[in-house]
This record gives structure tokens, C-alpha cells and sequence, in this order.
């Protein structure tokens, strides 16, 4: 296996981006990484996509994303694992780095969201969960996470200011992030009278519907230096699976795909969980948060919520989480969302993140936690400073 | 929904229907192929117990447009009596009442229909056991 680095980064406007479609917004991403990065060709791209075919009725994406990108003939393919479509193609490039079978791949994610009315951007989101049990008797995304809220806070006596909190302090974050689709704060009183989704969660316990794409370039160390940009290396790409039912879990206060991907990555990167820096995970829900610091071992089970809102994860805290705003005030176009997860550890460990939230202390090895539906898959990966 | 679609999960719908294990003695539901535990095939299909405990729950307070009419609803992962889990709406009773540990029956009720010409989905509800 040879060393693979990240090298160059791009994304598109974020947000409700009604003047482009999905594939102007992914060649927006595309094309803004090839540039940063100074590569003269791909050998191959990996797309992260959700579901294009609910969202705007376009499948088979590798064919035409190439073409809009001005690279016909490119090899390419679609990644799709509901959330953690972004993650898996990052890890889909990696592995083909990794192995020798390519130098410079791209991993992209895209997700046009808001062509459809918020009630088949519902139906499209809900098909990461059972359809045949779960969203045939009314289930939603919101009220999945909602039911790990209440059995967390049954268990572990979880507060609404912990969940606020979460919301708070990536708020907090996100308003410094020029990428932002919202990029203000909000307040704790704030989040708890904002309109109720699915009891116990408010909308601003929610990530938001989301336009839009990412890309990184994977590649080489040696291919890296000679294109004498700051680049970053992959150190630990990690997979775990669950069962896509919520009510079939052992346990619905912890996300086993997360702990088993964590586990993986960092057993390849040789680190433990204290090593880690600072991560990006998936809080597609306040509650989500909590649960994935909890899973990825970084907190012990019920002890992430007091953490969080004493402040250890903010920006200047002991771990800081989602600098970047997360999925809930960065946005969360499903599919691009791993790999916007990747380009917020890049501009960090590169010291590019903006002023305000470029982390203190020179942060050395960073961790993004991906994952998909309420938790039926998850991916991890552990970059370092080179 | 296509009929087929609908019709083929009679079985779990209608019926309850479950596979248990012969090495492990445990019952999974819906029904499948492999005990995920320790591979074994070898099944007996059992009904499940039609009583249980609520375990979690929530509100659905912004629906799915077939729900609209019944938005708020409750739905709610009940366990059952032998152990198994089996997610589902919560009906009879005033959302605010829904609470974790409450005692419910599963009954056989209409889910979702298609309007004119369209399928009509029957299924599980839970029910308070109060009634």
C-alpha cells in the first residue's frame, strides 16, 4: 500500500442555489479542485450522490459529470450510502491511490436538493431508512434521531440544553465559514422555542435541505510535493455497517457503524482516539453529535451532552467538533457532505480554515466521521499534517 | 405503492409473521433468510406476541403528506413480550399522553392509501393497553 495524500479541494456555492444544477454544481467543485491542486489530469473519479434519480431524475452520473467537466472518457463511477455516499467515495479514491492502480483520483459528492417540494425532499431522504417497516408506518429522519433523543435522555439523563448546545456552538462556528448556507448564530432560547419537527427535536436541531458539491484530489506524496502545494495525508479509512432498521439495534443510544469505523481508522493510523486532534462528525440532528462522540470513544456513553455544553468541543475547547459549522449550519447536500468533511480537516491542518475558527495550537492529525441514515453506515478517516 | 409491493409483506403485515432461529432461539422481525448472529438458516416462522412496552417514541409533528390528516401522530419502537422489537404508529390516545415504559397492543389498522383507483396498505398500530 503506498501513502496517499490530499492535495487540492474545491466546492460550490452552498445553499439553496436555485440559478445551477447538479451538474453545474459539481463541475463547479471539480474544476476549482483541479485548479487549486495544479494536477494536468484525473486518472478516475469517484461521485458521492445520494440520489439524484429522487432528487432531480438523474442517474448515471459518472458518464455525465465527466462530460460537464470537460473530461469525456474519464473511468468514473457513483458511491452511494445514503449520508455517507461523500465518505465512501474519499475512501473508494483512497483505496485506488492505496493500491497502486491509479496516481491522481478525484472523490466528489454533489446533492441538488431543492428542485423538489419539501415533501419529496422527505420521501427521497426517507428511503435511507426501511422502507418497508419503518417509512411505510410514518417514519421520518427527524423522528428516527427524535427517538435516540428520548432514549438517550432516558438513559443518560440528556438535556434540551445539551441538544441546544450542539446547535449553538456549530452556529457559532458556521457564521465564520464563508461557505456557509447559514452562516449566523442562534441562541439556546432560540433553538428551544424554534417550531417542533419530532418531539424532542426543533427545527434547529435539524441540518438543513442543501445544494450542493465538493472534491478533493487524491493522490501521491510523491506526486504531491512535485505539484508544491500544501497537501495532507490519509493515514486511517475506516467502514462499519449496522442494521438499516433503528428498532433492531442492540443499543439506540450509541451508533455501533461509527464505533466499528473509528476503530478501523484509527487501528490503520496507529493512533488512539486521544491522539486525535479535532474531528468533523455528522450531526445531521443535535442528538447525532452527541451519540458519534460517544461512539467514536471520545466520550465515555451519556458523558458527550455535559461536554459539549461546558464547551470542550468549541473552537478553543480541548476537542473541538465541526469548526466548519457541520452539516447543521454549513448545510448538508447529503451526498458532498463527506467530503466537505475532508476539506474542513485539509484547510485546518493546512492553517487555511478562516479567521475566527482556524483551530489554536497548530492541530497535527484530524478525524471525519460520516455516516448514513440513522447510523446503518458510517465511515472514518484520520488525516495528518505531512 | 404497487400492489405487489404491498401484497408481499402481507405476511409481516397482516400477520405478524416472524422467523425463529433454531440454534439461537431468537426470533427476528421481519422475517429473513439468516440468523445475523450466528448464520444458522434453519428457521421456524412464529407470530409475534401482540403486547409490549414502549422502549422509545416520538412525535411526528411535520408529516409525510399521507399523514397530514392524523398529523401529530405518534410512532413509537415497541418491545414485545419474547424480546423483539417492531417500530410503529401509536393510535387512540393523545400524543402528549405517549410516554417510554407504557404498555401497548399491536392492532390491525389502515396505514396509508393512494387516493382514487389506489392501493389501500393495512397494517400494525399500537394501541394504549388503558382501553
Amino acid at each position: 500500500m503506498r501513502e496517499v495524500c490530499i492535495v487540492g479541494v474545491g466546492m460550490s456555492q452552498w445553499g439553496e442555489v436555485w440559478k445551477k444544477s447538479l451538474r453545474d454544481l459539481h463541475t463547479d467543485a471539480a474544476l476549482a479542485a483541479v485548479k487549486y491542486a495544479g494536477v494536468d489530469h484525473l486518472d478516475s473519479l469517484y461521485v458521492g450522490c445520494m440520489s439524484g434519480g429522487l432528487f432531480v431524475g438523474q442517474e448515471h452520473l459518472g458518464s455525465m459529470l465527466t462530460d460537464y467537466m470537460g473530461m469525456r472518457g474519464l473511468p468514473a463511477m457513483r458511491v452511494e450510502s445514503a449520508c455517507a455516499s461523500g465518505g465512501m467515495a474519499v475512501r473508494a479514491a483512497y483505496i485506488e491511490v492505496a493500491s497502486g492502480t491509479s496516481d491522481i483520483v478525484m472523490a466528489s459528492g454533489v446533492e441538488k436538493m431543492t428542485d423538489v417540494s419539501g415533501d419529496d425532499a422527505t420521501y427521497a431522504l426517507a428511503t435511507a431508512a426501511d422502507q418497508e417497516f419503518e417509512v411505510f408506518n410514518g417514519a421520518t429522519f427527524p423522528g428516527l434521531y427524535a427517538m435516540m433523543a428520548h432514549a438517550h435522555m432516558a438513559k443518560y439523563g440528556t438535556t434540551r440544553e445539551m441538544l441546544s448546545a450542539v446547535a449553538v456552538k456549530n452556529h457559532k462556528n458556521g457564521a465564520k465559514n464563508p461557505v456557509a448556507q447559514y452562516p449566523f448564530e442562534i441562541t439556546m432560547e432560540g433553538v428551544a422555542k424554534s417550531v417542533m419537527i419530532a418531539d424532542p427535536l426543533h427545527i434547529l436541531d435539524c441540518s438543513p435541505i442543501t445544494d450542493g458539491a465538493a472534491a478533493v484530489i487524491v493522490t501521491t506524496v510523491d506526486i504531491a510535493k512535485k505539484l508544491g502545494k500544501p497537501y495532507i495525508k490519509i493515514t486511517g479509512s475506516g467502514v462499519g455497517t449496522d442494521t438499516i432498521q433503528l428498532a433492531q439495534r442492540d443499543d439506540m443510544t450509541t451508533i455501533k457503524a461509527a464505533t466499528i469505523a473509528a476503530g478501523k481508522a484509527l487501528k490503520m493510523a496507529g493512533k488512539k482516539i486521544g491522539d486525535i486532534n479535532f474531528a468533523e462528525v455528522h450531526d445531521c440532528f443535535t442528538i447525532a453529535e452527541i451519540v458519534v462522540a460517544e461512539s467514536i470513544g471520545k466520550y465515555a456513553p451519556g458523558k458527550a451532552g455535559a461536554a459539549i455544553l461546558a464547551g470542550e468541543t468549541a473552537i478553543e475547547g480541548k476537542f473541538p467538533m465541526n469548526s466548519s459549522g457541520g452539516l447543521k449550519s454549513k448545510g448538508h447536500p447529503v451526498g458532498a457532505t463527506g467530503v466537505a468533511q475532508v476539506i474542513e480537516v485539509y484547510k485546518q491542518l493546512t492553517g487555511q480554515a478562516e479567521s475566527g475558527r482556524q483551530i489554536p495550537g497548530n492541530p497535527k492529525v484530524g478525524m471525519t466521521q460520516n455516516m448514513g441514515g440513522s447510523g446503518g453506515s458510517s465511515v472514518v478517516h484520520i488525516m495528518e499534517v505531512a | 405503492m404497487f400492489s405487489s409491493r404491498n401484497w408481499r409483506e402481507y405476511p409481516h403485515r397482516y400477520r405478524l409473521e416472524a422467523s425463529k432461529f433454531k440454534k439461537s432461539g431468537k426470533t427476528y422481525f421481519p422475517k429473513r433468510a439468516v440468523d445475523p448472529e450466528t448464520g444458522d438458516t434453519e428457521q421456524e416462522i412464529v407470530r409475534l406476541p401482540n403486547e409490549g412496552k414502549i422502549v422509545t417514541y416520538t412525535v411526528i409533528r411535520v408529516a409525510p403528506s399521507q399523514w397530514g390528516d392524523i398529523s401529530p401522530y405518534g410512532l413509537a419502537i415497541v418491545e414485545l413480550t419474547d424480546g423483539t422489537r417492531v417500530m410503529a404508529q401509536v393510535a387512540d390516545c393523545n400524543v402528549d399522553e405517549i410516554k417510554i415504559g407504557m404498555d401497548v397492543r399491536i392492532e390491525f389498522r389502515r396505514i396509508q392509501d393512494e387516493g382514487h383507483h389506489g392501493v389501500i396498505s393495512y397494517g400494525y398500530k399500537f394501541v394504549p393497553k388503558w382501553f
